[in-house]
């Protein structure tokens, strides 16, 4: 229990650092929020500027703006969008949000289940052909850029075959029921959710190989099979609980990877979340909408961190004893 | 070197002349050559180097060989390859030749893969051993910094760089080099961690060597081994994170690099499937190279890890 606060203390920690790195970001960059209006809105008096810069509070001194800052961004303000008539970066996001949380949600569920259950069949007959496939498919999955893999699978199963939706969430002249509705939600979700998993598939098949293998050739799997066990249950019931602890353990850290990976699968799919959100802000140099969604992905990745370690000590009983080993 | 197991004349006790060992009979290959030659038998490691040769032949040498201007028109627009008065590679929404872009294209690319490469090699080595050797205090800092980056999500981090700060070469290298170095600190830490306490450090200390000393003439030498698989894996993913910032327009538009071409030839990917796909499997082949020399390079240096 007393781990599990330390480590939430932490992690408020790290979301303080990220709020003040973001502060820096902006503060080091060329040019303040004033000069950028005054770029979009063409002359503006001296005058003006220094009445700007009195009413953002930029004529104050660095400290009092960082701490104002913090003070805003840790009450749920982060500031308002320049290119969309000053509307609140919060909200913004906020409206995006569903659907980013349902594609990363998707295309971690298949990288896991997928992932594991090839690498642990794999790691059953580690000289077979099947295993070997799956090193040569793992490799080829890393070595591919996820919006090319996109781009690919739009093309084969959308453009040639017809199967699926080329783009956005929905079908916006659609008619029907609410399952009905569902179903298409789900064929627009499958490549968006394939591209951007696949990376993570390849990654999960290798380790879980990897870890099983290990696993497999230890003691308490060689009593399970003298015991007489079905090969699947020592697989899947025994062997799995120990070799899945890797893949618990990287989840956490691939998610931040695996937000920023949905901002190149949304730009390839339209798909109406917050990683589309920060390609628009890129696109219209939108610094607030830009930072907010810098911080709101971290802050997923830290809970989401916060939340694999409780896991991780659950499942693994050696550390909820002992505590982790550091190193 | 003079080990006499390992040239195998533990029968020739006696009149043992060290200058006319017969070649025939040793063993084992000096332990110098073991790694080259298990890189050697790996096939899949070979074959990696060979396509990375190929690649930067593509890249760097028929770019001399066929010279000229690639923004030039060269025909109809959205000709498919091998049409009439289509080129090899079929030609883009300008009219322009696709083969001639993507080959001028790399270039960028691995130029800015290979800086910021060495940008995430040296903070990582630096930040790894100086946490690493120190222990204590200085790794507990160190450890938080590197903890704090690996949290931050990478490819995001670096959008927000390039976007704020301008996509100038400088800014590139940095946001990427800024976000991919924690792997290398964090293996390079545990080898000192693991290394600083045996007897050739000791040795060295007490001749009185100083800590800047042991840190990078003593001990760095002997982390080598792994900084090196490392970066060849690290080189690989800065590839890719190259592209990604390209492919939303975060590059130097005149570089018409791999990741850049793709993003402006996505609009018409529907009719012009030899824009995308060329572009991405220069990309895809590249981090393919150097992920099958990473894991040759691996296994030769790490024997016990082979196949896993």
């Amino acid at each position: 229990m007393k781990q599990i606060a330390v480590r939430i203390l932490q992690a408020f920690g790290l979301v303080l650092a990220v709020i003040v790195l973001n502060f820096l970001l902006v503060h080091l960059a060329p040019g303040d929020a004033v000069d950028s209006l005054a770029g979009t809105s063409g002359e503006m008096s001296p005058e003006t500027t220094q009445r700007l810069r009195e009413q953002y509070g930029l004529d104050k001194p660095v400290t009092t703006q960082l701490a104002t800052y913090v003070g805003n961004v840790l009450q749920g303000d982060l500031g308002v969008s320049i290119a969309n008539n000053n509307r609140p970066v919060t909200e913004m996001i906020a409206e995006r949000l569903w659907p980013t949380v349902l594609l990363s949600i998707t295309a971690l569920a298949f990288a896991v289940i997928l992932g594991v259950t090839v690498g642990t069949l794999a790691a059953r007959r580690p000289e077979s052909g099947f295993s070997h496939s799956t090193t040569v498919f793992a490799l080829i999955g890393f070595s591919m850029p996820v919006f090319w893999t996109g781009y690919l699978l739009l093309t084969l199963f959308s453009k040639n075959l017809g199967w699926l939706p080329i783009s956005g969430m929905e079908n916006l002249r659609f008619d029907g029921g609410w399952l009905a509705k569902q179903w298409d939600l789900a064929k627009h979700l499958l490549l968006p959710a394939l591209s951007l998993g696949l990376i993570y598939i390849a990654a999960y098949s290798r380790l879980s190989r990897a870890s099983m293998l290990e696993v497999l050739e230890s003691d308490y799997v060689r009593t399970a099979r003298a015991k007489g066990l079905g090969e699947r249950s020592v697989l899947f019931k025994h062997a799995l609980r120990n070799g899945i602890i890797p893949i618990v353990t990287v989840l956490g850290l691939q998610f931040g990877a695996i937000l920023s990976g949905a901002i190149l699968v949304e730009t390839v799919f339209a798909w109406p979340g917050v990683g589309r959100l920060a390609f628009e802000a890129v696109v219209e140099r939108d610094t607030n909408v830009l930072l907010g969604v810098l911080f709101l992905v971290s802050l997923t990745v830290i809970v989401a961190n916060l939340i694999t370690d409780v896991i991780y000590r659950l499942i693994d009983p050696r550390i909820r004893v002992s505590g982790p080993t550091n190193g | 070197m003079a080990d006499p197991t390992v040239f195998g004349m533990e029968e020739k006790s006696e009149g043992f002349e060290p200058s006319v060992i017969d070649e025939s009979r040793l063993r084992k290959p000096p332990p110098k050559y073991q790694g080259l030659r298990m890189f050697r038998r790996n096939k899949a490691a070979v074959f990696g180097l060979i396509l990375l040769i190929v690649i930067l032949f593509i890249t760097f040498v028929l770019p001399v060989i066929f010279d000229g201007e690639r923004t030039e028109r060269v025909g109809g627009i959205h000709l498919a390859p091998g049409a009439e008065g289509s080129t090899t590679f079929g030609t883009d929404y300008l009219g322009r030749d696709v083969g001639r872009i993507v080959m001028q294209g790399g270039s960028a690319t691995l130029k800015v893969a290979a800086l910021a490469a060495l940008v995430i090699v040296g903070l990582g080595t630096t930040i790894g051993a100086l946490a690493g050797y120190y222990g204590g205090w200085v790794d507990n800092v160190l450890m938080r910094i590197t903890e704090f980056f690996q949290v931050l999500p990478g490819l995001l981090f670096a959008i927000v760089i390039v976007a704020l700060y301008g996509a100038s070469t400088t800014t590139i290298v940095l946001a990427i080099g800024l976000i991919a170095w924690p792997t290398i600190a964090r293996l390079v830490r545990a080898e000192f961690f693991r290394q600083k306490n045996l007897e050739y450090v000791k040795a060295a200390r007490a001749i009185g060597a100083s800590d800047a000393r042991i840190i990078f003439k003593t001990i760095m030498p002997n982390t080598l081994p792994v900084v090196i698989v490392q970066s060849t894996l690290v080189m690989g993913s800065a590839i890719l994170f190259e592209a990604g910032l390209a492919f939303l327009g975060l590059s130097n538009p005149k570089d018409l690099s791999w990741g850049f071409y793709i993003g402006v030839n996505r609009n018409y990917f529907l009719s012009n499937w030899w824009g995308v796909t060329f572009p991405g499997l220069m990309i895809f082949f590249t981090v393919l190279s150097l992920s099958l020399i990473g894991d040759g390079l691996q296994d030769a240096v790490n024997p016990k890890l082979r196949g896993r």
